[in-house]
């Protein structure tokens, strides 16, 4: 039970920052449809630190260069859709997807340089973080504390305060309504679509890191991963579009995705004698049956998606 | 006036490819020279050689003939991208519609022993099946595609691996192997083989795919449900003003798209060239690659019989690069890097465009001067 919520948890945590991210991005009106590659890139940033951070650092510092570098990959990586979406006019479906295709790509063929360079018969695309990991866990009884469920927390009170309670935040999202109109009382769409894009960057990148990281302790990075990227945007979707809303949903569907993990842990569950792969597919057709459901109603911001056209004032 | 040959928006396209192609090589041999700066000229001719590595004429047909197995399917996947995307619809499901294929074509053909022709129609089926699901989805509830299509490709998959696990090999994670399970199910070679030296995956699917590239040109170009399927595409709204079933059309082209996918999935996997893995934990990259290979080809069913070549040419290639040194990966990345610059295809169309119309008006304004001033010469003469 205490391993169900504990997963529940980190999922719901992974979810929350990523699904934020996309938040950030659409409320400023441009479609992240790579959140996927962006947290490839962010895990990429922050696998990387661990493996080469020496074994004697302290956790403090180790959980915030960890942090900091998944942080700056998923920014940077994110700057080649702003780059596109704000400037170039480019179809945004398209871009993101080919983000994400090479976010995996990119991720597999660096990793596997680096280990190839470490050691020639090694060709493998993981990288380990046995001993660097545990700086992230603090155990109380028998749950498994982990730093990054207290990011997610403060990343949700953050991203509330600064959408609804700072200026910052209401321009963003009026640029992501109707930018002419934003533009018309001298808000720059353009910087304030950056801001976006560059937020659920960060936000991204931070999701992957924290996703690689719980549960195990190596990570294969040809998997990309699995989904979450989209899982969060279905989660997104079902929150529709508010901070607070998107936690619960987060919290919902971290739910069906812990239990595939820890299923067999449950007498009653094991004994029904469910396929694994059952369990594994939960999460994807909930999310499916939930936007079935609310997307007719959708209080998606209105001008997401399309490139901003100052000749249309 | 003669018509600028640049203006014609073939060509920009064709330039437009060919820029993309380009640069993705490129910045695929900067990649490389920051891995390992020594191999990366030989690892980008290699790549871009694929089966022309073998010295042997006949060592070389052969794996063309591999090559050209493989570009079938690949080519059907971009023709199911191609075809929701004319209709305004950005189908990321087809690499699930693809594994659904390839989940019925081997099932039928192992499990139930049938022969190649109701294998291969019941993996179009299984394709049009999930395609329909996301048109359904799009259309009545207003669910994006993209997401739908994704949710859906990872379904798909644990299916896929659970169905096929009832017919895989006892010792082994792979399907039974297909030439001896069931010889019958096997696509008939129509004697092309022989012209592979005697390659015996090469068979109808090759012609075949090239074939229905050919039809789904005449379908999208030639006739009034093709044309309505475009009008949905520019303008979903108008479309429904002129009377056209807007619903029913996007239902049909993501159904259809999905029957293109599976069918692509049963052209590989019925010669036999593949076994399915049951222990897979993605879905299979082919999909992906049609996406790339759809956007290379200028969106255009003929564009898509080249690019879709070229795409799996250089993904073959990377198999041959030197593997002390590099991962046959790298041209995964090359392709990825030239989907990501084929969405500037339309910036670099624009630019070109106002560049010429700049150079117009600019010899159209020295031609104006010139015969002003020639006129200018007359009245003084007089």
């Amino acid at each position: 039970m205490v391993l169900l919520i504990q997963y529940t948890l980190l999922f719901a945590s992974v979810l929350l920052l990523v699904a934020l991210g996309g938040c950030f991005s659409e409320h400023s009106g441009v479609i992240n449809l790579g959140l996927e590659g962006i947290m490839v890139m962010g895990a990429l940033g922050g696998a990387l630190m661990m493996r080469y951070l020496p074994d004697g650092t302290p956790a403090a510092l180790m959980v915030l260069l960890v942090i900091l570098t998944s942080i700056i990959a998923g920014m940077l990586y994110s700057c080649l859709l702003a780059i596109s979406a704000i400037h170039c006019n480019a179809d945004q479906t398209i871009v993101g997807t080919a983000m994400n295709i090479l976010g995996t790509a990119a991720a597999t063929v660096i990793v596997k340089a680096i280990n190839t360079a470490a050691n020639p018969d090694d060709v493998s695309s993981t990288i380990q973080y046995v001993s660097a990991k545990k700086a992230f866990l603090v155990n109380i009884g028998s749950f498994e504390f982990n730093w990054f469920m207290l990011v997610a927390v403060i990343a949700l009170v953050l991203s509330y305060i600064t959408l609804y309670k700072t200026k910052f935040g209401l321009r963003l999202m009026a640029c992501g309504e109707h930018p002419q109109a934003a533009d018309s009382v001298g808000i720059n769409v353009f910087k304030m679509r950056w801001a976006g894009v560059l937020i659920s960057g960060l936000l991204g990148g931070l999701g992957g890191i924290v996703y690689i990281t719980c549960g195990v302790s190596e990570w294969k990075f040809e998997y990309g991963v699995a989904g979450f990227g989209f899982l969060s945007l279905a989660v997104m979707i079902f929150g529709q579009w508010k901070p607070t809303k998107i936690a619960l949903a987060a919290l919902l569907f971290g739910f069906f995705r812990a239990l595939s993990n820890v299923y067999f842990g449950f007498a009653f569950l094991k004994n029904l004698n469910i396929p694994s792969g059952i369990y594994n597919m939960l999460p994807y057709i909930i999310s499916l049956v939930v936007l079935a459901f609310t997307s007719k109603k959708s209080r998606a911001p209105k001008a997401e998606g399309i490139p901003y056209d100052k000749s249309l004032r | 006036m003669k018509k600028n040959l640049l203006k014609n928006d073939g060509v920009q396209s064709l330039i437009a490819s060919l820029v993309c192609i380009v640069l993705g090589l490129f910045i695929g041999y900067i990649v490389l020279l920051f891995i390992n700066p020594t191999g990366a000229g030989n690892a980008i001719v290699t790549i871009v050689k694929n089966f022309m590595t073998y010295n042997r004429p006949q060592a070389q047909l052969k794996y063309m003939g591999n090559t050209l197995v493989k570009m079938a399917p690949l080519l059907l996947c971009s023709l199911s991208i191609l075809f929701s995307y004319k209709v305004g619809l950005f189908n990321i499901g087809a690499a699930g519609q693809y594994c659904a294929g390839v989940a019925l074509a081997l099932y039928t053909a192992l499990g139930l022993g049938w022969s190649w022709l109701p294998c291969m129609v019941f993996a179009m089926l299984a394709g049009a099946l999930l395609g329909c699901i996301s048109g359904v989805l799009k259309s009545y509830r207003n669910v994006n595609e993209v997401i739908s299509g994704i949710m859906l490709n990872w379904i798909t998959l644990y299916l896929t691996n659970m169905l096929l696990t009832k017919v895989k090999e006892e010792t082994s994670p792979y399907t039974l192997v297909l030439n001896t399970t069931n010889p019958n199910a096997v696509l008939p070679s129509l004697g092309l083989g022989k012209l592979f030296n005697n390659n015996q995956y090469v068979g109808l699917a090759i012609p075949l795919a090239i074939i229905i590239a050919i039809v789904v040109l005449i379908v999208l170009e030639k006739t009034r449900f093709g044309y309505e399927l475009r009008a949905t595409g520019y303008n979903k709204n108008a479309a429904k003003y002129c009377g056209m079933a807007e619903k029913r059309n996007i239902i049909l082209s993501l159904g259809i798209s999905g029957a293109l996918a599976g069918l692509g999935a049963a052209m590989l996997y019925l010669t036999g060239y593949e076994q399915w893995q049951c222990s897979t934990s993605s879905v299979p990259g082919m999909g992906f690659n049609g996406i790339a290979a759809a956007f290379l080809g200028g969106l255009n069913p003929i564009g898509s019989i080249f690019s879709s070549f070229f795409i799996q040419h250089i993904t073959a290639g990377g198999a041959y690069v030197d593997k002390s040194m590099y991962c046959s990966q790298i041209s995964d990345l090359i392709s990825a890097i030239i989907i990501y610059l084929c969405s500037f295809v339309l910036f670099f169309k624009t630019v070109m465009n106002r560049g010429i119309a700049k150079s117009e008006e600019k010899k159209a304004r020295l031609e104006k001067q010139a015969a002003l001033s020639a006129n200018t010469e007359k009245g003084g003469d007089n």
